[in-house]
């Protein structure tokens, strides 16, 4: 039992300078922050707990989710679960598992083709919403030779960046974050440009050549960054969704449907040796796997 | 300083931080995430008043700004959660007596925590927070704190009052 006293209000205001200075320390570092140090064994503490919590209740999370999304058939369910509870916590594991080896097959394939050298690891902690920040933890770190500024990806495509990476455990920052941005390429034209995060809105790309043709349901990978750090090329990231017009701007801009499901990720891959050449769109899933139509056989016509 | 007390604090902000990043963030329910270590620590500000409060809130907040998969600003809730902390002690005597204030209390900070974790982000620009996702996210944000707050709130309390059993109650 404690009161409001000045002791209280002392420790108070000493505590809440000390988070400012710590803010102000942080943002002002930057990536050599000297505080990513004290990140990194926060990560190394803390990722084996988190391990443990994701492996002892993952059938359970998947339960309720599905739960969750079933909706209008609840009763049934509801009736189901009764004389099956055991058997049905069982279905759920093994699906679970089966979506994961589908997952690691695709992720197989897409770093054979695209000849990277990746290391497999499983989602174990999302971030909250509220923290406008999209960020996952993985359960390989650097035990694994995961190094900061890896491309992360997974079978559909291109998921991200590390950023933290700990002893067992590493963060990756998601493409959508609103920090993140990628050089793109689009596949047909060879146009380059940049792909930034929106948080839930739909990422934006921005070509560098107004005068560039793009239309609706074209493919884009990534471009590469220098030393292929933090992004490797020819990862698939998404198709174009819509072009807007903004007459007398610079760069054009276009809205981006992404080929990776970013709220339902689970086996992600990081590419620890990137490609020794760009296999350019080699990687690309085929068009006719995309939501978008077909492009049109006549390039000139699209908008200008 | 109680050991036992430290201890028990200590142990309820690990378990929250655990089932916060690896469980209720993955049930993907719509709009904002329940936050758990929020309503922890003002449930022990509600048991045992604001210099818990402030404690506990800043321990939970420097957790949360550096356990994986944060990656914003370290120090960012824990100012805020220090905040929390210190307010929701202030209302210690009159969350006793009442069974609505401490509703009334928790919805407060989960409102209040959201804004102000996005204000302090927007104070160092380039966070990418924007006001529209932010309205989006308050009332979610706050009824599912509401919704954990009968269960979390007596339980912390019934686990501070055991740490320290020869305490005189008044």
């Amino acid at each position: 039992m404690n009161r409001d006293t000045r002791r209280t209000r002392l420790v108070l205001a000493t505590l809440l300078v000390t988070a400012f200075v710590l803010i102000t320390l942080d943002v002002r570092g930057g990536a050599s922050s000297p505080l990513q140090g004290l990140r990194s064994a926060a990560a190394t503490v803390f990722g084996p707990i988190q391990r443990a919590t994701s492996t002892a209740v993952s059938p359970v999370t998947g339960a309720v989710g599905n739960i969750g999304r079933l909706g209008d058939q609840r009763k049934e369910i509801k009736r189901l679960q009764e004389e099956n509870d055991g058997l049905r916590r069982q279905l759920n594991t093994s699906e679970v598992e089966r979506n994961r080896a589908t997952e690691l097959d695709k992720l197989l394939r897409v770093a054979g083709v695209g000849q990277y050298k990746v290391v497999p690891a499983q989602v174990i902690a999302i971030g909250p919403r509220q923290g406008f920040s999209w960020t996952v933890t993985i359960d390989a770190g650097s035990r694994d030779g995961l190094r900061r500024d890896q491309t992360v990806i997974n079978g559909d495509g291109l998921v991200g960046r590390l950023t933290t990476v700990g002893f067992t455990t590493a963060t990756v920052l998601l493409a959508v974050d609103p920090t993140s941005s990628v050089g793109a390429r689009l596949a047909a034209s060879m146009e380059i440009g940049i792909i930034s995060g929106k948080g839930g809105q739909p990422m934006t790309l921005q070509l560098l050549n107004a005068q560039a043709t793009v239309k609706k349901g074209d493919r884009l990978v990534t471009f590469g960054s220098q030393g292929s750090r933090p992004f490797v090329p020819g990862v698939p990231i998404g198709v174009v969704h819509q072009i807007e017009q903004t007459p007398g701007a610079l760069t054009r801009t276009a809205t981006i449907t992404p080929y990776v499901d970013f709220t339902a990720l689970d086996l992600l891959g990081v590419v620890v040796q990137p490609p020794r050449r760009d296999p350019r769109d080699a990687v690309l899933p085929p068009p006719s796997a995309n939501p978008a139509p077909p492009p049109a056989p006549q390039q000139r016509g699209g908008a200008r | 300083v109680n050991l036992r007390r430290l201890g028990l604090i200590t142990l309820l902000l690990i378990v929250a931080l655990a089932l916060q990043t690896s469980v209720v963030s993955r049930l993907d329910l719509p709009g904002a995430t329940p936050d758990l270590v929020l309503l922890v620590v003002v449930s022990l500000a509600l048991a045992d008043g604001p210099l818990t409060g402030v404690v506990a809130g800043f321990a939970a907040g420097i957790a949360l700004d550096l356990v994986p998969p944060a990656d914003h600003a370290v120090g960012r809730y824990a100012f805020v959660l220090t905040l929390v902390g210190y307010l929701a002690g202030l209302a210690q005597d009159e969350a006793e007596r009442s069974v609505v204030m401490p509703f009334v209390v928790v919805a407060a900070a989960a409102a209040g925590a959201t804004a102000l974790y996005a204000g302090i982000g927007a104070l160092f620009s380039d966070f990418g927070v924007d006001g529209r996702t932010l309205v989006g996210l308050l009332p979610t944000a706050v009824l599912y704190d509401v919704l954990l707050a009968p269960f979390v709130v007596p339980a912390v309390r019934a686990l501070v009052r055991r740490a320290e059993p020869d305490s005189v109650r008044w």
